[in-house]
Formats: structure tokens, C-alpha cells, sequence
């Protein structure tokens, strides 16, 4: 939508794009774009536009405009402010044929926009802005000029492995639900239950982007057969919500979604479906009884969703992040897709850069970088010049990387062999403020209250793993205790029954790999190296 | 029929095609311990006591719900399943309040079994100590959750057998609780039929006949056996 626009027929010399994404208008975008529209037609600007678009990326500066003629960003411009009147300043002198573009600052300079393209050109709740940037272009030509197999090979040969942590290979899952033979419905799930904290790509994207979303649900489900389709998005993300469904009646209106999509032969239909808070129901099982009006526990697999899933038939469910990178696969080509990236970990991932960073925000980096380009160039170092200590992906099912694993590369084997996981995209910078226990007791307590009660190792292991990480923290633990703690988070990964619980001791367990020291601290010397446990003072104890 | 042959702990054995690791496991003769399981209804998985180790990934399976196929090799006894499987009893020991002296299924109870057959003499871990309700609310019956594991036997048998659909679970974690109709006390219940078949299945003494005392309460499972060809005693 456009506050002010010029006269018709007359393209704008310049645009601002205001951020309309969660963390922007909390800081009151939404008034900003009204007032920079007043501002403007008051000043007699005619041939400047503002547009409301999805995430700039860079939230630790919101609320954010970025003048896309110019390539200028300008950043904390609160309604009333400096920086909004150096911007009306701006948008009525510039001339884009003239001025120099600057270059483009450190936090965006190594970024590849794959998934997050559009994201903060687009306006989101307009079908005919994202149809003017190729939108909906790969879905015609799946429909029209390839089969089915044809998209699923561009698909696999892509390499896209799955973004919401597992890295199952997407291919492969879209193969083995093509093949899965059913009497009546197949059904493709966009998994949208976003739950670990501090992660919030796949609710940037829903906001900045929805129907790149819709589009890649539509093209997996002519790929592998499917009619009908649900957005579990957790209702915790009502602007994401909102914008979804505005999407899909438009996408319904212009033909790209419901009966006979771009005249064709292929019918496909998505409803939304909203989680009622519990972080369980992003795991595939979970989710599947939750959208059936069951209770959301997880179930044993095998049977896996691909062959019985959704009401017994075979179903796809895919992360936000995995299906916003069909659309560009299908229009660019698998090897295109593959040429970014590094070993079996193809493309790019989106992380949300969280913690004790300079610049946190919203990135996109090619797979195989290391943790330290993300942290110290694009995320701009440490805050307040600290020391780092520990980068902590995953989220509670991830692990915590310590300083001398800077160096790691962010591709799914490097860092599952190194004790943590790629997750979803939940990256949290820490210094040496934090205790790693406390942060492993932190994350505990998550899993801990987000059990969901079904299986004894999840349920009752999660507590007593709390419990002992109390005890120490509390410095009431002994050696004892710490052989207890690692004996029990080995066993709560080996038998629970699904990721929440398997995933649950890895805190745990990778900061006793690389922490081991501040373990020790706690129990043998009562003392908190960080500073943050309230150990009572007293005897050391001497077991 | 269709016929597959695997190994369990070494021995070559023969299964039909539908059959689950633990029925292969059971009808030759090998142990495999069971606690939310009970021939006749559903499997749910919950309990974890079953978990094999399934070869070559080395990932553990639940033996009741995972389907034998051809070539299996599965290791259902080893020192380090024995261990997990202590530590599972352990803990279900100390989540909730079960003093086997004063409890109405004394010496008929399958988790005292379990503490019995897996040799726990002693707790490792902190008891959580919850301060737990008793619903006693219903004539005939009664609920004491402190000796409750959550198997949800009573919520599969009201479901799949008796077909009153009164139990149910609510709350989650460690507050996760079998409830009647949504929460309402069991005697305002208005879809219990009170055929007491959920007392019949509970493997402790948290769901009881009032009017027993110690050890008193034994269960009778006749209503299970048409759906298997086994005997309706307990295991």
C-alpha cells in the first residue's frame, strides 16, 4: 500500500520503504509511514512515494527506511526525530541518476539474499508488487512447462536440505511422498510453529514475504500430488497471521491458489491453522494431531508423515525457510541453487543474529561461512567490547560453540560434529557475562516446561536434569551429581520418543564439552566464574 | 502370509508380516519389559521400558510399536538397555508419591514388579515430591494420582473397549494428568458408564474400587480377551 504516490502514469524518482515487520512497527513504523506521507505532501514532494515493506534486516536499528533508488538506510527514525527529517530532506533533493550509491555497510556487504530477496522491497500485502518481482513466474512454469518428476529432480539436484534443523534432504522427503500411493487426499503442511527463543526467521519471512510461502507450498504440492494444504503458524505471530491470510485471498482472486491454478488442470487450497502455544507441536508428529483437533503429542515413526501423516494420508511438511526457497530453485534452476554453498549444506540459511552483538537482526548468509565472519563483520563484534565466550545455535535443541570453535563453517556437518546443530536458525551471542551453566540450566528449564508429558525420559528426565543443574548452580551439587547429570542427559537423548527430548540434553552436553571448567568452578570451588550464580558462601565442600 | 526372519539378542527368529518386535520378542520366549503396553489395547510408545536397539544405525526403538522386517538385528538386552531402563522406573518413582506399604495394590502392582525385576534398591535422583489430589467423587471408584505413571491404559480402554470416551489427558510435563470429561469430578461424570474396566488395567493402585484396603486390589481383565487370544491375567 502507498501513502502518497505521484501522479499516474509517473513512476517515482524515489521510494521510501518502510519496515512494516513485527520488530519495526513495535517501534511505531506503521505511524512513521503516515507521518512521512503528511510530511511530505506538506513539503509539496509529488514525486517521492512511500511504500510499507517487510523486514530490512537490521532490527537492532529500527525502525528502519531504506530509499531504494539511493541505496541509503536510515536507521532509528522515530516518528518526530532527526533522522526523520534528514530523511523528508532527502527524499525531497535526491537525484538517483546522480548521486553516488554508497557502499553497502559490513552488516549487509557478505550477505546472499536468496530467501529474504523481497523482503524489504516488497510490500507484503500486495499480490501485484510480488507478481511484478517474478512472483509466482516458477509456479507457471512448473504448471505449464514441467511434470511433476521434473520439478521434484530440480528439487534434488538443488541440494536444499531441510531449514527447520533436521537438514532432512527436501528432494528426497518430496520423492518419497510422489510415490506414496493414496485412494483420495495428499496433503503438504508449511510447519510455521517457530518456537525456539530468540529465533524469528520464519516469522520475517511470513511477514516480509508471505506469498513467496504459498507459492512454494503450490509448487511442492504439484510435485508430489497434493490438493489441500495447512500453514501451521503458532498464534503467538498475529501479524504474520494476518498477512498470510490476506495472501491467500489474493492468491485465491488472482488464480493462483484454489481450482484450475493458471488455467490449468491442478487444484491446491490452503487454510491456516494456529498453534495454541506449545513448543511440541513443531515436531512433524505433533503438529499433524494438533491441526486433526487432537491433543499435540508426538507418535513412534516409522510410519513418517511422507507415507501416513495428516488423517492417514501420505503428507509433506515443510519449514517456512525450506519452501520460500522453492520458488527461486524452479525459476533459476537446481544448479544454480548448488553452486552456493559448501559440501552436502547447499544455499544459504537465514539466522537471527541475537545476544550481546553489536548489529542483531535478520541475516542471510551462504552456507560455509564461519561463525566468526557472522559474528564479528556482520554482526559488528561484541557489545561493549567484551570478551566472546560462546555462540549458542540451535536454541534448546542446539549446542554452545566456544571461542576456539570460531573458525567453525555453518553447514550442517561441521556443526553437528562439533557438538551443536544448525537448528533452525536461532544464533545467540554470548560474553563473558554469561554463566554457561546458567544458560544450560536456562535452557533446561525450557525443555522442561515445554514437555509435553508423554514419554517418562522427556517428562521425568528434563526435571531431574533441572534439578541437579539447580543443585549446582546453587553450589549444593558434588562430583556425584555431575556424574549423574551426564549419565541422565545421555540416557534422555538415547530414549525419548521425540526431537524435543532427544534434543533436550544437548545444552547440557556441549557445554560440559567445552565448559567443563565452570562446572567444576561451581562444584569443587563454589564459586561462579562469571559471576551470575548466587552461590551462598561457605566450606568448600570437599567430595 | 508373508514371513520375515531376524535376530533378537542373537537367535534367529520368525515373524509374519503386522507383527511388532515385541510380539516376535514374546512368542520366543525372550523378555522384553512393558509397562504402558497391555495386550488388547493400543500402543502409545510412552513408558520408553521397551526401547531396542535396532542395527546397523544403532538408534533405539520402541519394540511394541516398530514393525519386524526381514534381516533385523535387534539387541533387546544389554547392560546399557538394562541401565536405562532402571533409571526409567527410578524416575517414575520419584515424579509422584508411591509408598507401596499403605497402597491398595501392594503386591499386585506391575512398577513394583519392575523395581523388583530390575534390582532398584535404592534412588540415585531427587524424589520431586508433588502434593497430588485424590478424586474420589465417583460411588464406586476412585483416582489417586499420586500413584498414577500416566501410561493412559484407563484413557485407551475407555476409548477403544468400553467406548465412553471418558478419560482423557490434560495439563503437560510433569503436570500432565488422566482426567474424566475434560476436568469435571469423575462422580459428576456424565459419560462414565462405571463398567470399571479402567480400574481393571491400571498397573498400580491409582485407580481403585473404594472399599478395599492393603494389597486388596487385584486386577480382573476378562473384557480383554476378545481381542486377543490371551488369557485376561495379568502379565
Amino acid at each position: 500500500m502507498t501513502e502518497t504516490s505521484p501522479p499516474a502514469g509517473r513512476s517515482p524518482r524515489v521510494t521510501a520503504n518502510v519496515c512494516q515487520a513485527a520488530g519495526c512497527v513495535s517501534l511505531r513504523s506503521v505511524e512513521l509511514s503516515k507521518d512521512l506521507g503528511d510530511r511530505l505532501q506538506k513539503a509539496g514532494v509529488t514525486d517521492a512515494a512511500v511504500k510499507r515493506v517487510g523486514c530490512l534486516g537490521l532490527c537492532a536499528e529500527g525502525p528502519l527506511v531504506r530509499v531504494p533508488e539511493t541505496g541509503q538506510l536510515f536507521s532509528e527514525v522515530g516518528v518526530g526525530s532527526e533522522a526523520e527529517a534528514a530523511l523528508v530532506e532527502h527524499l525531497a533533493t535526491a537525484d538517483p541518476t546522480r548521486e553516488p550509491r554508497p557502499k553497502p555497510s559490513s552488516f549487509f556487504a557478505s550477505q546472499v539474499p536468496i530467501v529474504l530477496e523481497n523482503s524489504g522491497l516488497v510490500d507484503p500485502e500486495d499480490i501485484d508488487d510480488y507478481i511484478a518481482r517474478s512472483g509466482y513466474e516458477a509456479l507457471t512454469t512448473a504448471l505449464t512447462e514441467m511434470t511433476p518428476a521434473q520439478v521434484i529432480d530440480q528439487i534434488v539436484v538443488s541440494g536444499l536440505r531441510g531449514r527447520g534443523g533436521a537438514g532432512f534432504p527436501v528432494g528426497i522427503k518430496w520423492q518419497t511422498v510422489a510415490k506414496s500411493t493414496t485412494t483420495d487426499h495428499k496433503y503438504v503442511i508449511c510447519n510455521a510453529d517457530e518456537g525456539d527463543p530468540g529465533a524469528f526467521m520464519d516469522r520475517s519471512v511470513l511477514e516480509s514475504d508471505p506469498h513467496r510461502v504459498l507459492e512454494g507450498m503450490a509448487i511442492a504440492a504439484y510435485a508430489v500430488g497434493a490438493d489441500s494444504g495447512y500453514v501451521y503458524c503458532r498464534a503467538e505471530y498475529p501479524l504474520a497471521i494476518k498477512r498470510l491470510k490476506t495472501a491467500i485471498r489474493q492468491a485465491r482472486r488472482k488464480g493462483m491458489l484454489g481450482q484450475n491454478i493458471g488455467d490449468s488442470q491442478f487444484n491446491f487450497h490452503v487454510e491456516v491453522r494456529l498453534g495454541a502455544g506449545a513448543f511440541v507441536c513443531g515436531e512433524e508428529t505433533a503438529l499433524i494431531a494438533s491441526i486433526e483437533g487432537q491433543r499435540g503429542t508426538p507418535r513412534p515413526r516409522p510410519p513418517y508423515p511422507a507415507v501416513s501423516g495428516l488423517r492417514g494420508r501420505p503428507t509433506l511438511i515443510n519449514n517456512v525457510e525450506s519452501l520460500a526457497n522453492i520458488a527461486p530453485i524452479i525459476r533459476n534452476g537446481g544448479e544454480w541453487y548448488a553452486k552456493t554453498g559448501v559440501g552436502r549444506s547447499k544455499g544459504t540459511k537465514v539466522f537471527a543474529l541475537a545476544g550481546r552483538v553489536v548489529r542483531t537482526g535478520l541475516i542471510e548468509v551462504p552456507m560455509g561461512m564461519t561463525l566468526r565472519e557472522v559474528i564479528f563483520d556482520i554482526g559488528g563484534g561484541i557489545l561493549d567490547n567484551r570478551p566472546f565466550k560462546a555462540v549458542q545455535t540451535g536454541g534448546p535443541s542446539g549446542g554452545c560453540l566456544p571461542a576456539e570453535m570460531l573458525d567453525t563453517t555453518l553447514d550442517y556437518e561441521s556443526l553437528s560434529e562439533k557438538g551443536s546443530i544448525m537448528g533452525s536458525g536461532g544464533m545467540i551471542v554470548l560474553d563473558d557475562t554469561s554463566c554457561m551453566v546458567d544458560v544450560a540450566r536456562y535452557f533446561m528449564d525450557f525443555s522442561r516446561d515445554e514437555s509435553c508429558g508423554k514419554c517418562i525420559p522427556c517428562r521425568s528426565g528434563t526435571t531431574q536434569l533441572r534439578m541437579l543443574l539447580d543443585k549446582i548452580v546453587e553450589g549444593n551439587a558434588d562430583m556425584l551429581d555431575l556424574s549423574r547429570l551426564e549419565e541422565l542427559a545421555s540416557m534422555v537423548k538415547a530414549t525419548s520418543l521425540c526431537g524435543l527430548g532427544q534434543n533436550a540434553p544437548n545444552p547440557v552436553l556441549s557445554t560440559l564439552r567445552y565448559f567443563r571448567s565452570e562446572y567444576l568452578a561451581h562444584i569443587k570451588e563454589r564459586t561462579c566464574p562469571a559471576g551470575v550464580c548466587a552461590i551462598a558462601s561457605g566450606e568448600a565442600k570437599t567430595s | 502370509m508373508n514371513v520375515c526372519t531376524l535376530k533378537i539378542d542373537g537367535v534367529e527368529v520368525v515373524g509374519t508380516a503386522g507383527e511388532t518386535i515385541l510380539d516376535v520378542a514374546r512368542s520366543n520366549n525372550i523378555e522384553i519389559p512393558t509397562l504402558c503396553h497391555l495386550d488388547g489395547l493400543s500402543d502409545v510408545a510412552s513408558c520408553r521400558l521397551c526401547v531396542v536397539e535396532v542395527a546397523p544405525s544403532g538408534k533405539l526403538l520402541p519394540a511394541c510399536a516398530v514393525a519386524v522386517e526381514e534381516g533385523m538385528e535387534i539387541t533387546a538386552n544389554s547392560d546399557r538397555l538394562h541401565r536405562y531402563r532402571q533409571q526409567i522406573i527410578e524416575m517414575v518413582f520419584l515424579e509422584r508419591n508411591h509408598v507401596c506399604s499403605v497402597c491398595v495394590a501392594n503386591n499386585h502392582c506391575e512398577l513394583q514388579d519392575k523395581a523388583a525385576e530390575f534390582n532398584l534398591t535404592h534412588f540415585d535422583l531427587c524424589p520431586v515430591n508433588p502434593r497430588l489430589e485424590v478424586d474420589a467423587t465417583h460411588e464406586r471408584f476412585a483416582i489417586d494420582h499420586n500413584r498414577c505413571i500416566l501410561c493412559l491404559r484407563c484413557v485407551r480402554v475407555c476409548s477403544e473397549v468400553e467406548g465412553a470416551f471418558t478419560w482423557g489427558v490434560s495439563g503437560r510435563g510433569l503436570d500432565t494428568r488422566v482426567v474424566t470429561d475434560a476436568g469435571a469430578p469423575w462422580g459428576e461424570s456424565d459419560t462414565c458408564t462405571s463398567c470399571g474396566k479402567c480400574v481393571q488395567v491400571c498397573p498400580t493402585g491409582a485407580l481403585f474400587e473404594k472399599g478395599r484396603s492393603v494389597a486388596q486390589e487385584k486386577p480382573r481383565r476378562p473384557f480383554l480377551p476378545y481381542l486377543t487370544d490371551k488369557a485376561g491375567v495379568p502379565a
